[in-house]
């Protein structure tokens, strides 16, 4: 079927791993969403934390700087210890970037297929479901990617090869922290917004919907705790769940400060989470179709 | 330009190739439907589909709510059979329904497209999808805009498009990886006399071409007998006739429309003695069927003897418009 020749011809080469062509999904989205001035510019200040932090760790481990600053070692490492904390404030700060960047990207990502009836385009090749919805994932989990985990990571390694293996050895959990999560954050995240964008077609509306869900779980949690001066009413609240599983990852049972009462069992969050997770998988099994079917 | 999103490094494996085999020579049936039924709820869409298709071409019949998009949607995978299955080049479209989509290419009847793309991007995202690498999508998703005829238009966005521009790209992303066999649903839908002239003349070349089977659903009778040799009429969700054109037309051979003048009571009479069916249509019209033995010159020797003239005499072929209407009027087979 070359162009100047105008027959039919069948294609007779190689062909790409099933396994990797959810990949395609992401490859070309990202020409779409870079596009966009705004969301470069966001994503780039997205490295900004991940930078202070390492000149951070750097200023810790070299007296030279520290002394052109006319800061006292001592001082610096009683006032900003480099331990689990610190990397629990990368998490935090990072992850709240990440739930702004999915607010940016994640909306259209299916409600634009669906406007468009692309869903039986997908299908109807030798793509699944199931790859359809991890190919949108990971236009998110990519980008969250590259701004919690693997840049937690870095610094967690930065630290260790300037402290030393020792430091290493002993703080390896807080390497797990980072990992464990970042990735609930981003599987919550990235669920969320497609499961979102699945059932609300209209962008802006799909945007409020997430940021909502957050802010209103929050007051519904805060509401349930204060009428009934119980803890549960926290597991409708969406943030402290994910401050709770933050909190025990990084084994500071309380990093918020709330009153003994209020403080939410960790196996609680996780199962929550767990229940959410399927929720939004279940929501997209709905939603996911070539066609809807009229019963 | 193209190249610039490929940000992740694509692996490539020459794991499986594209039967590039002409699948004209037949054997074996194309779609085999054994038993296949579809429910949706307590609603019997397709009920108890028998059959084994094997036409280069094959046009999919049927009133509105026939059930003809739900068997094309069934046997891409869209829909779980509620009994029976049917079998695509062999493989069963319960168990193998991603090896069959391979093979196929789909034409949606709806607009069915990815927003804010380019048409060359559509289409070759559409191939990668398939399974190409990037670069032979790129270079097939050229190739098959020009094939279509949107050659200089590749570069414009697909929200840009005129109908007909929109049915053209929905064809190239529909053969842009050479799939043996093409759905085709409405395919002429909304398009102006030229534009519908140019995707038929698109599908006979495919069809003549050799290399893919079509199935064509349209509501357009003369679309599909432009197009197709084989018809499966449904109606009510089973199949109300399945014949192939040209057999049904060579078998019409027999059957003659006259136009006579003078009495012609003696000579239909006469006409009767020769064994022939005949039927009065009209004062001066009737129709005969030849039977074994007897010929067109009899019919005039007859009418020199009764002094009747012939003043016209036509080959009644089965119209596809016959051959719907009957099977409207008669019900499932």
């Amino acid at each position: 079927m070359a162009v100047y020749e105008h027959a039919y011809k069948p294609y007779a080469g190689p062909l790409t791993p099933e396994w990797s062509r959810f990949l395609i999904i992401p490859r070309h989205a990202y020409r779409d969403v870079f596009r966009s001035k705004l969301f470069t510019g966001f994503f780039a200040l997205c490295f900004v934390c991940p930078l202070v932090m390492a000149i951070l760790i750097y200023l810790h481990h070299n007296l030279s700087a520290l002394g052109f600053f006319n800061i006292n070692p001592l001082d610096l490492r009683k006032a900003l210890p480099i331990n689990g904390p610190f990397f629990q404030t990368f998490v935090s700060v990072q992850t709240s970037l990440a739930f702004l960047l999915t607010v940016l990207i994640g909306p259209p990502l299916i409600s634009r297929d669906l406007a468009n009836n692309g869903l039986p385009l997908y299908l109807c090749r030798p793509f699944s479901r199931a790859e359809y919805v991890i190919g949108k994932m990971s236009v998110l989990v990519i980008l969250i990617s590259a701004i919690t985990w693997i840049p937690g990571e870095l610094l967690f390694l930065f630290q260790s090869y300037l402290e030393g293996a020792g430091w290493f050895a002993s703080n390896l959990w807080i390497a797990g922290a980072i990992f464990i999560g970042s990735w609930t954050w981003i599987l919550l995240l990235a669920l969320l917004s497609v499961a979102i964008s699945a059932w609300v077609k209209w962008r802006l509306a799909a945007s409020a919907a997430l940021f909502g869900l957050f802010i209103i779980s929050s007051a519904i949690g805060f509401m349930v705790n204060g009428v009934l001066q119980t803890r549960w009413g926290s597991l409708f609240n969406l943030n402290m769940i994910m401050r709770t599983i933050e909190d025990s990852l990084f084994r500071d049972p309380n990093s918020m400060g709330l009153p003994h009462w209020m403080v939410l069992p960790s196996p609680a969050a996780w199962i929550m989470l767990c229940l959410f997770l399927v929720m939004c998988l279940f929501l997209l099994t709905r939603r996911v179709r070539a066609y809807e079917v009229v019963r | 330009m193209e190249n610039a999103v490929a940000n992740i490094p694509e692996p490539v494996a020459s794991v499986a190739v594209l039967p590039d085999a002409p699948p004209e020579v037949t054997t074996s049936p194309i779609i085999d439907l054994d038993g296949l039924s579809v429910t949706f709820g307590s609603r019997p869409i397709l009920k108890d589909l028998r059959g084994e298709l094997r036409g280069r071409a094959i046009g999919l019949l049927g009133p509105n709510g026939a059930g003809k998009t739900t068997l094309i949607h069934t046997l891409l995978g869209f829909h779980a059979p509620s009994s029976g299955t049917a079998h695509i080049f062999g493989r069963d479209i319960r168990n193998d329904a991603k090896q069959i989509r391979t093979q196929i290419g789909y034409m949606p009847e709806r607009d069915s497209f990815i927003a804010n793309m380019t048409c060359v991007h559509f289409v070759r995202l559409m191939a990668e999808l398939s399974g190409l690498p990037a670069e032979a999508a790129l270079e097939r998703a050229h190739e098959a805009l020009f094939y279509v005829g949107l050659g200089e238009a590749r570069y414009r966005q697909l929200g840009t498009y005129s109908l007909g521009m929109k049915q053209l790209a929905k064809l190239a992303q529909a053969i842009v990886h050479g799939p043996r066999l093409i759905f085709l649903d409405e395919p002429t839908n909304g398009l102006d006399p030229p534009a519908r002239a140019r995707m038929l003349g698109l599908i006979r070349q495919i069809r003549d071409s050799g290399k893919a089977n079509i199935l064509l659903s349209s509501h357009l009778l003369r679309d599909v007998e432009e197009c197709c040799e084989e018809i499966l009429i449904i109606k009510q969700g089973r199949i109300a006739v399945y014949c192939n054109l040209e057999e049904e037309r060579k078998a019409n051979l027999k059957f003659l429309e006259l136009e006579t003048r003078g009495d012609r009571e003696p000579f239909v009479e006469a006409v009767a003695t020769l064994g022939c069916e005949y039927a009065l249509t009209s004062e001066r019209r009737l129709k005969v069927v030849l039977q074994n033995g007897a010929e067109i010159r009899d019919l005039y020797r007859i009418a020199a003897e009764h002094q009747v003239q012939i003043r016209r005499l036509n080959f009644k072929r089965d119209s596809l418009e016959d051959i719907f209407l009957k099977a409207m009027e008669d019900g499932v087979a």
